[in-house]
């Protein structure tokens, strides 16, 4: 069990990290992020408010539809980045990180200047359990009446899971297909239990308890940004690759004049993929060199199970950050060779 | 509960040490490849390479982390497990066997007299994680 963000979690199951990943990419795998924040925003301003503080298009949402976004600083860096879910036109459900919500929470309320809507901090009020790979739907359905074919991809409904009122979300941070499924905390224990024998645990083929070890990998290998490690409040948006997320053309939100200005110039750096091409394992925070030249650190550097292959992200000046580029990391003072490569490193078959 | 096999000796970095004449053949023990997780990478030295006492000679990767392998003893490389390269996994299938990392020839062999024996490291590892 490790300390993360004030919760006791652990790092992996029995089963182990590889074995977490794999089944998760070939069946499923099951997550408990009751770790993650929520906070609710009601009121007849609620969308204005909330598009004022974040990047993406809060418009854009219909009732049922859930959209990743970023609070941004007024220099265009990253607070936290966050899930906004519609309920209603007038309520919306903000899904932060857990060592962030705190902050956020802080900064949201700091933020409300007149707008009408309630602003609460509803973190300890929920779980949320998530069950990702190609078999979580088959299992979940097995829980609940509702029809799970019929939502798409960032859309959720509300309904019963195993007689227990929640929020079921088509959503993750597996890079594969699945659900998070949002409940009162106190059931917790009852979906997770419910749901590994649903997904027959402990069968060859069935679903496996993933700690944050496969959490962290399998998001890797998605390409997927993790908070304090690969964006942060030294890291604009732009340099992120986030710009999709970065609506400028929406009206103004917060860090809006800074994206446009840096959009215009052009980013010095950026965050890009490679794939170590020599014996080694490149980790986070290790130094970047090309030509004899440190140029940069690893945000994110791990093996990916899946691929086979010692992965990373990593800030390089744009000039190195293109497909191809040859690279060095310094893996405790030895230089070990890796090249750029394309994002994300894995792509399910759809 | 962890295997100990009670003909070797430890260090309270979790290292097993095979006496084997002036040679110590020397390896992670059974609770150690076990806390690590599955292991993915092993970096050795070279042969002919000199180490001190607790000097650290290698490192043990787990998708999670990297740990920091020590001799217990002093000595020079005679030999590395060259398998480990393609095989780490057999670090955690089978530690005081294919598992082995390096034998050494002894500068000091009566340094093996100040480990643990099984017993000792025994309780140990159950002081370690109460």
């Amino acid at each position: 069990m490790v300390d993360f963000g004030g919760w006791d979690m652990p790092v992996q199951y029995p089963a182990g990290t590889i074995e977490e990943h794999l089944r998760t990419r070939t069946h499923a795998g099951l997550f408990d992020v009751s770790h993650m924040g929520e906070i609710d925003v009601k009121g007849a301003d609620a969308i204005a408010f909330v598009n004022r503080l974040t990047s993406n298009d809060v418009t854009k949402l219909v009732d049922g539809q859930a959209q990743y976004s970023a609070l941004t600083t007024p220099q265009g860096t990253v607070i936290d980045d966050l899930l906004v879910y519609r309920l209603a036109a007038d309520h919306l459900l903000l899904v932060v990180n857990a060592s962030t919500t705190e902050k956020d929470w802080e900064w949201i309320r700091s933020h409300h200047s007149g707008e009408s809507v309630e602003l609460n901090n509803v973190s300890a009020d929920y779980c949320q359990i998530a069950l990702q790979g190609p078999d979580a739907q088959s299992i979940l359905q097995k829980l609940t009446d509702l029809p799970l074919s019929e939502i798409k991809y960032y859309h959720f409904t509300h309904g019963s899971v195993d007689g227990v009122a929640g929020i079921v979300s088509r959503t993750g941070y597996t890079g594969e297909d699945g659900f998070e499924v949002y409940a009162p905390a106190d059931r917790a224990e009852q979906l997770w239990n419910k749901m590994l024998d649903a997904g027959q645990t402990g069968t060859p083929t069935g679903v496996l308890p993933c700690g944050l070890a496969a959490r962290n990998t399998l998001r890797l290998e998605a390409g997927m940004a993790l908070y304090g490690n690969d964006i942060d409040e030294t890291t604009t948006l732009l340099e992120a690759n986030l710009g999709w997320i970065c609506k400028l053309d929406k009206g103004d939100f917060t860090g809006r004049e800074a994206l446009a200005r840096q959009k215009e110039e052009g980013v010095k750096r950026k965050l890009a993929g490679f794939e170590v091409t020599e014996r080694g394992i490149a980790r986070d925070h290790q130094e970047v060199v090309v030509d004899g030249q440190r140029v940069g650190n690893v945000t994110s550097g791990s093996p990916a199970p899946f691929l086979k292959k010692n992965i990373g992200l990593a800030y390089l000046p744009v000039e190195y950050a293109t497909v191809g580029q040859q690279i060095q990391i310094d893996v405790r003072g030895r230089l070990v060779g890796a090249q750029i490569i394309k994002t994300p490193f894995y792509k399910r078959q759809k | 509960m962890a295997n100990v096999p009670e003909d070797l000796h430890y260090s309270k970095d979790h290292e097993w040490v095979r006496v084997d004449g002036d040679q110590a053949i020397i390896g992670i023990t059974d609770y150690a490849q076990n806390s690590l997780g599955d292991v993915v990478y092993v970096e050795l030295p070279k042969a002919e390479d000199e180490f001190a006492a607790n000097e650290a000679f290698g490192s043990v990767e787990s998708v999670k982390a990297v740990s920091e392998v020590f001799t217990p003893v002093a000595g020079v490389v005679v030999k590395i497990n060259e398998a480990l390269a393609d095989e780490p996994e057999n670090v955690n299938s089978d530690p005081y066997g294919s598992g082995w990392m390096i034998r050494l020839k002894m500068s000091n062999p009566g340094e093996v007299d100040s480990l643990l024996t099984a017993a000792e490291y025994e309780d140990f590892t159950k002081a370690e994680s109460e």
